[in-house]
């Protein structure tokens, strides 16, 4: 699955450790996340998406 | 933020630390229980059936600690320890089938030991941890 996290972050000047934190999981977490190895789970894709205020669907984009 | 940060990661950091106490006495009692009967109180039943009761509760700790460590991980690090889990759950038990029946049919001159089937189990669910931790980097 794509994602624009990387992109959102940018834009927040945020990085990996402190988006980590924010959803309270590891940045290795963040990182597989961020490079389409793991797929996150939907409680976890909503705490990202509301932490960014995007919708799921605007963030991830199946491929 | 960062409050919630270092709670998580503490919560974590203490169910491993934890983990690694309940670990560590299980196999600390588990030495004592085996050896004990031999070199400290020479076969007295008593005490070998008391040592084994404090084992076995200490082993149940331990399992119960396990679920709360695991519990406590982050969704992607679950994932890598039960898929670990399961390739280790797997091994251990057709490897131990295996090496049990070359035991019975006499294929091998030496008798099965659980002690070999533990080790085995311990290092496949350590690779599958080690591979699975690389996979997602």
């Amino acid at each position: 699955m794509k994602n624009k996290i990387k992109v959102l972050r940018a834009e927040q000047n945020m990085t990996q450790a402190e988006l980590a934190i924010a959803v309270e999981v590891s940045r290795q977490t963040i990182n597989a996340i961020e490079t389409g190895k793991f797929d996150p789970s939907l409680p976890l894709a909503f705490k990202i998406s509301r932490l960014f205020a995007t919708s799921i669907e605007d963030i991830f984009q199946d491929e | 933020m960062e409050t919630k940060s270092t709670k998580w990661e503490k919560t974590s950091k203490k169910n491993t630390r934890h983990l690694a106490y309940w670990t560590g006495g299980w196999v600390f009692t588990l030495a004592i229980a085996s050896f004990g009967p031999i070199f400290l109180w020479k076969s007295n039943m008593a005490i070998s059936i008391l040592f084994i009761v404090i084992n076995t509760l200490i082993g149940i700790g331990m399992i119960l600690m396990n679920r709360k460590y695991i519990n406590g991980l982050d969704e992607m690090q679950r994932k890598v320890s039960l898929d670990a889990m399961a390739i280790a759950l797997g091994v251990g038990l057709v490897g131990g089938l295996t090496y049990s029946l070359l035991d019975q049919t006499h294929v091998i001159a030496f008798h099965a030991e659980i002690a070999h089937l533990v080790l085995l189990i311990g290092i496949t669910y350590m690779i599958g941890i080690f591979v699975g931790t690389n996979r997602y980097r």
